[in-house]
């Protein structure tokens, strides 16, 4: 019960850099998904990836227009998705590792979408009804995105010597992303000590037998757990967000004040 | 106009006393308007007129996609972002029941890719050209799909029932799609100096190659006649194109921009404008392959194809081992 003791100019700090986070998740993701559109190994999936980054970029707007509320310092989410440099993006480094194949594509939003299902299912009881609204909207969006994934993944992992090789590899090489969604620090314990997110480190089990499920049932092997990359959830991230933010904020950078 | 000088096969167009008696009854079900479905009776150049004619609409619609999906990663809000997302989806979603439509006839949608990926197939030629600036997505929507929905809104009339049913739901996501890209650029010429010049700019380059779009004038085509006489197409290209530069005109003059065409006047006598000629040296050079995003439209497309081969074959391997387990536990269980 923390509510006397409770600084309010220190709870909207931590609740802006937890809004950051999810809401730079999903604008990462959903970019990165975007860059497939009309390059997809099938038009089924051309139009399956385009969904998933539309549902993406819906939550980003979502997530960071109630970021810039929270802020209140008459930041709107265009503001803070196109006028932030990398240091002040809080996405974990998962989404921004490059495409790659179809399959590393579809192997990190896998990762991805586990996790995001059982955070946005525990944001959905948030002490704070704002977050709890988007979680309930983003939930049905992100519970299709795992169907999805997890289908494919098993189906290509249990499916030729070719297509089973790739997505180990995708999976050996993105396993040492996985490490930093369950990773807490102050800000993450307050507010779960306030009820309004869940602890990280409590949603482990559960993405823990999600994943085990479905390499299982796709034959493909769980690597074990070494050393995890870190830095994204406090603005230090690997190289390749600078480029997407280069292409991503062109025109509101190169054109000051314009509006479109 | 995403099909663009589809050939018939045809010499001349034949009257129906020269047709046999099942041709005959075809035809003058055609003429009284009634629709002809998939396991019905059809002449042959009918049905690969056809086949040529939505196979192509439909690569021109999953072509399509590239220049306008090379914005997507750059649209200036979350919100353009959104849309445009949208809207690149929507035009996949038209390849898909385009293709559909299209296997009715007996053609598959492997063949249809075969056709485009080695150049023996062809879609329309306004996706080769580049989308250099923000407002060249504006002036698709606008200019491009204007275009289309000049050219499919009587498609939806079109004899062969799939064909017309896919246009109908099609039409509806195209009037969206018009709007949002005048939205684009009702934005923008609200904008900046440097704004408005980037609008102007796009609709220099897009006008001719939207006009384009029409395909040359086919009066005196035996192809077109034929077309016609089986109702596939119901106007001619000149007819088309005349309706399309009467509507855009005043929508240019609206967002204040300057049409480049020296010869652009209103006659009052025909109560539509007179205009120049496109250049169709131009053209013919962009549908042999010389258009100036010809090959990287087409390599996009192939290479999307030839890297996909893996997930491809993995998902039917997948199937067909999911199929097998199912047989023989049914075997076990007997």
């Amino acid at each position: 019960m923390a509510t006397a003791a409770v600084d309010p100019a220190a709870r909207q700090a931590a609740l802006f850099e937890f809004l950051a986070r999810i809401g730079d998740n999903a604008l990462i993701l959903g970019h990165r998904v975007s860059e497939w559109c009309g390059h997809a190994p099938a038009l089924e999936e051309d139009i399956a990836l385009a969904n998933t980054a539309l549902d993406l970029i819906g939550q980003t707007q979502l997530w960071l227009g109630l970021a810039g509320e929270v802020e209140d310092k008459g930041r709107s989410a265009d503001d803070l998705a196109y006028l932030r440099d990398g240091y002040e993006f809080r996405n974990i480094l998962l989404v921004e590792r490059p495409n790659g194949d179809f399959g590393k594509t579809l192997m990190r939003q896998f990762l991805f979408d586990a996790w995001h299902y059982l955070l946005l299912k525990a944001l959905k009881g948030s002490s704070d009804r704002r977050i709890a609204d988007i979680a309930e909207k983003a939930f049905k969006e992100v519970s299709y995105h795992l169907d999805r994934s997890r289908d494919l993944v098993i189906r290509l992992g249990d499916g030729t010597a070719e297509s089973h090789s790739r997505m180990q590899a995708s999976l050996d090489e993105l396993w040492a992303f996985t490490g930093e969604m369950f990773m807490s620090d102050a800000l993450d314990a307050e507010l779960a000590e306030a009820g309004i997110i869940p602890a990280p480190q409590s949603l482990k089990p559960g993405w823990d037998e999600i994943v085990a499920e479905a390499l299982t049932e796709g034959t493909l092997k769980k690597p074990a757990d070494g050393y995890m990359h870190r830095g994204g959830r406090r603005g230090v991230h690997t190289e390749h967000l600078g480029f997407i933010l280069a292409e991503m904020q062109f025109l509101q950078r190169a054109y000051p004040g314009a509006t479109w | 106009m995403y099909a663009q000088m589809v050939k018939t096969d045809a010499a001349r167009v034949k009257s129906l006393d020269e047709m046999e008696p099942q041709e005959r009854t075809f035809q003058e079900r055609v003429d009284q308007g009634q629709k002809i479905e998939p396991k019905e009776w059809m002449p042959e150049g009918y049905r690969k007129t056809l086949i040529r004619q939505i196979s192509q609409h439909a690569h021109s619609e999953i072509v399509g996609q590239l220049p306008e999906g090379n914005w997507i990663t750059r649209a200036p809000t979350l919100e353009r972002k959104a849309i445009l997302l949208a809207k690149v989806q929507d035009e996949a979603g038209h390849g898909l029941y385009l293709y559909c439509a299209a296997e009715t006839l007996g053609v598959s949608r492997d063949e249809m890719y075969e056709q485009l990926h080695s150049g023996k197939a062809k879609y329309s030629s306004i996706f080769n050209y580049p989308t250099l600036t923000w407002a060249d997505i504006g002036a698709i929507g606008w200019l491009v799909d204007g275009a289309a929905i000049m050219n499919q809104v009587p498609l939806q009339r079109c004899s062969y029932g799939p064909y017309a049913r896919a246009m109908v739901r099609i039409c509806k996501e195209e009037s969206f799609h018009q709007r949002q890209g005048y939205d684009i650029l009702m934005k923008m010429v609200k904008g900046t100096p440097a704004q408005k010049a980037m609008v102007q700019d796009a609709l220099n380059r897009w006008w001719w190659p939207s006009l384009m779009m029409f395909g040359p004038s086919d009066d005196a085509s035996v192809h077109s006649a034929q077309s016609m006489a089986w109702k596939i197409k119901q106007n001619s290209n000149d007819e088309l194109r005349q309706k399309f530069v009467d509507q855009t005109v005043p929508q240019a003059e609206y967002l204040g921009l300057t049409v480049p065409d020296p010869d652009l006047k209103w006659n009052e006598e025909k109560g539509g404008y007179d205009f120049g000629e496109p250049d169709w040296e131009e053209f013919f050079n962009v549908i042999a392959g010389n258009g100036p995003c010809n090959a990287e439209r087409l390599d996009a497309r192939r290479k999307a194809w030839d890297d996909g081969a893996w997930f491809r074959d993995g998902l039917t391997a997948h199937a067909e081992k999911a199929a097998g387990r199912r047989a023989a536990a049914k075997i076990a269980a007997e």
